[in-house]
C-alpha cells in the first residue's frame, strides 16, 4: 500500500496546482471551489451506498455482535469481551485453529515471494520465450482454485503421482494428506503452485522500470552477478515486495479452499484455518 | 536462486535455459494430470505405476461429467452473475473513479485514502453478518445475493482514478466549450479513451466472479443456483470415487478463464502496471 499511496501523493499534488490555475484564479475560498453537490453524489452514491450496506454495516455487525452474547433463539445479552476470553481460553479448538493458519501463513508468504523474486529475476535474464514462461507460472492463479485443489488431491494421493516419483528415487513416501505433520507443508506447496505468479507478474513490471545503465555501471565497477542482484535488483525492487508482502499477507490469513478441498482441515484440526473453522461454525 | 547467471558466457545461458524449460513443464504438470486422468477409463485413475494414457482415451467422459450433474446449468449460473456482476462494477467504478478524479468536493483525497484502505478488510470479518443479512432480507439462493455484495470494492475505483488522472484535461475543456454536459464528457470523452483500463478492469472483475468459491458456497449452495467452483464441489461430495468424470469437469471448469489468460495477458500484465500495483 505504501508503494500506491506514495504514488497518489505525487499525481495529486501534481495534479491539484494546475486545476487551482485553470479553474480557481480568482483567488476565491477553497468551499466555494466545490462541485455542485448533487453531482458528488450522483457520481458517489451508487458506489458508495453498496458499499456501506455490503462492507461498512456488516463490519459494524460483526464488531457489535462480537460484544453480545447473540443465541439464535432467546434474549441477547451484552457480555463485553467474554466471547474473545471464551474463544482463546474455553474453546478447545480455536487456539490450534489460530496457530495453524499462523503456520500457513508464516510458511506459504516467504514460499511465495521468494519464487515470485527469483522467477521474475530469472525470466527477466536472457531467457528465450520469457512471455510464454510468464503466462505459464501465472495460468493457476486466474484458474478456479477448486479445480485446482482437487486436481492436487489426486498428485498427492497415496498411490499417486508424488508417490510414484518418490519412489523412482527410493524415498520412501509418505501419505501426505493424511499425515498431521506434513498436511500443513503440503497444503502450502499447492498453495505456491497456484498463487505465486501474481506476485511475479507485479516484481517483473518492477524489473522493466529499473533503469539499465545502473547495470551496465556496476558490470564496469566489475561487480559479480550475485552482487548486482543484492545492491541493485533487490533495493529497487523493494516497493514492490513490500506491497506483494502485504497483500500476500492478507489474502493468506484469508486461506479457505485449501483446506475444503484438500484436507476437510484434518486429520484432526491439524489444517483447519481461521475461515474454515468459520464456515464449519457459522454456517 | 539462480539469478542473472544466465549473463555470463559459456554454458551459462544453455543450463538456464533448460532448468527454465523443466522448471515450466512441472508447473503445467497438474493440469496435464488432470487433462490425462479425466481421458481415462475409471478403472485405471489409481493404477500404480501411473501413466500418462490409459488403455483407450474416453472422450465420452466429458459429456458424461457434463450430465452427471447439472454442468450446463453451473455454467450459465456463473455467467449470468459474472457478467452482470461485472457489469455493475464498471457502472458504479467509472462514476466514483471520476468523482475522485475530477470533482471538487470536501475532503477528497483523504476520503479516496480511507477507502483505498477498505481494500484490506478480510472477508471472514464481514461474511457472517452479510450472510445473517442476505437471510433476513430473503436473499439466500438468489441471483442477487450471488451478484451483489460482491460489486462495490475500492479496487475498481482505484484502478480507474488512476487511468482517469493520466488523461489530458484538454479533451474535456474542448467538449465542454462545445456545450457538453458533464454526464457526457464522462460516457462520450473519457470513457472511451480509458478502454485499456476498463478492460483490465472488466477481465480481473469477471474472473474474480467466475472463480469465487466461499460466499457462493455460503449462499447459493444448491443445484439450481450453484456456480461452477460451487458445482464441481457438489460434483466432488456426490460422485467423490469417479475421479476421470471429476477431473472432466474440473478441464471444463477451467477452460473460460484458461482462454481468458491466455488471449488476454497482455491486459492482465498492463493492468499490473496501470494500477501502479507494480510499483513504479
Amino acid at each position: 500500500m505504501a508503494s500506491s499511496s506514495s504514488k497518489d501523493g505525487r499525481l495529486c499534488s501534481s495534479t491539484l496546482p494546475a486545476e487551482r490555475n485553470n479553474r480557481h484564479a480568482k483567488g476565491k475560498k477553497a468551499s466555494s471551489d466545490y462541485s455542485k453537490t448533487s453531482t458528488v453524489l450522483a457520481h458517489l452514491l451508487p458506489n458508495g451506498l453498496g458499499f456501506l450496506g455490503f462492507t461498512l454495516l456488516p463490519l459494524l455487525a460483526s464488531l457489535v455482535l462480537s460484544f453480545f452474547s447473540w443465541p439464535v433463539l432467546g434474549q441477547h445479552k451484552f457480555i463485553g469481551l467474554d466471547n474473545y476470553i471464551r474463544l482463546f481460553t474455553k474453546d478447545p479448538v480455536f487456539f490450534s485453529v489460530f496457530l495453524n493458519t499462523f503456520y500457513f501463513v508464516v510458511g506459504y508468504v516467504p514460499l511465495n515471494l521468494i519464487f515470485a523474486v527469483g522467477i521474475a529475476v530469472w525470466l527477466n535474464s536472457n531467457i528465450r520465450g520469457g512471455k510464454i514462461f510468464r503466462l505459464i507460472f501465472f495460468l493457476p492463479v486466474f484458474t478456479p482454485m477448486v479445480a485446482n485443489a482437487l486436481v492436487w488431491r489426486l498428485l498427492l494421493t497415496p498411490h499417486g503421482v508424488l508417490d510414484y516419483v518418490l519412489a523412482l528415487f527410493h524415498v520412501p513416501s509418505p501419505n501426505w494428506l493424511g499425515s498431521e505433520h506434513l498436511a500443513m507443508p503440503a497444503m502450502i506447496l499447492m498453495s505456491t503452485w497456484q498463487g505465486f505468479g501474481y506476485n511475479m507478474l507485479v516484481f517483473s513490471a518492477g524489473l522493466r522500470s529499473i533503469p539499465p545503465p545502473l547495470y551496465e555501471a556496476a558490470a564496469i565497477d566489475g561487480a559479480k552477478p550475485w552482487t548486482r542482484f543484492w545492491k541493485i535488483t533487490l533495493p529497487m525492487l523493494t516497493p514492490s515486495i513490500f506491497f506483494g508482502t502485504v497483500m500476500t499477507f492478507i489474502t493468506s490469513f484469508q486461506v479457505f479452499v485449501q483446506p475444503y478441498v484438500l484436507t476437510a482441515g484434518g486429520p484432526g484440526v491439524s489444517t483447519t484455518t481461521v475461515v474454515y473453522y468459520l464456515y464449519n461454525n457459522g454456517f | 536462486m539462480k539469478i542473472d547467471h544466465a549473463s555470463t558466457r559459456g554454458l551459462g545461458p544453455f543450463v538456464s535455459q533448460t532448468g527454465m524449460i523443466l522448471l515450466a513443464a512441472l508447473w503445467l504438470f497438474p493440469f496435464l494430470w488432470m487433462l490425462s486422468t479425466a481421458l481415462k477409463p475409471n478403472a485405471e485413475v489409481f493404477q500404480f505405476p501411473p501413466r500418462l494414457f490409459g488403455s483407450s482415451v474416453e472422450w465420452s467422459n466429458f459429456p458424461a461429467a457434463w450430465n452427471f450433474v447439472p454442468f450446463g446449468r453451473f455454467m450459465f449460473n456463473g455467467l449470468l452473475v459474472s457478467v452482470i456482476g461485472t457489469l455493475l462494477v464498471l457502472f458504479t467504478s467509472i462514476l466514483s473513479a471520476y468523482a475522485f478524479a475530477r470533482l471538487h468536493f470536501w475532503r477528497r483525497e483523504q476520503l479516496f485514502l480511507i477507502y483505498l484502505g477498505t481494500l484490506m478488510i478480510p472477508q471472514e470479518v464481514t461474511v457472517v453478518p452479510l450472510f445473517l443479512l442476505m437471510k433476513s432480507i430473503g436473499w439466500v439462493n438468489t441471483y442477487q445475493a450471488l451478484i451483489l455484495p460482491l460489486a462495490f470494492t475500492a479496487f475498481g475505483t482505484f484502478l480507474l482514478r488512476q487511468f482517469f488522472l493520466s488523461i489530458p484535461r484538454d479533451f474535456e475543456e474542448a467538449a465542454r466549450i462545445d456545450g457538453a454536459t458533464r454526464w457526457q464528457i464522462l460516457w462520450n470523452v473519457i470513457v472511451p479513451m480509458a478502454k485499456p483500463a476498463i478492460a483490465v478492469l472488466a477481465l480481473f472483475t469477471f474472473i474474480g466472479y467466475w472463480n469465487n468459491f466461499l460466499w457462493p458456497l455460503i449462499v447459493g449452495n444448491t443445484r439450481e443456483m450453484a456456480t461452477v467452483p460451487v458445482g464441481l464441489n457438489l460434483f466432488n461430495g456426490q460422485h467423490g470415487t469417479e475421479w476421470n468424470y471429476m477431473m472432466a469437469a474440473s478441464t471444463i471448469s477451467i477452460l473460460p478463464t484458461a482462454i481468458l489468460t491466455v488471449t488476454l495477458q497482455k491486459y492482465i500484465i498492463e493492468g499490473i502496471s496501470i494500477s501502479g500495483f507494480g510499483g513504479r
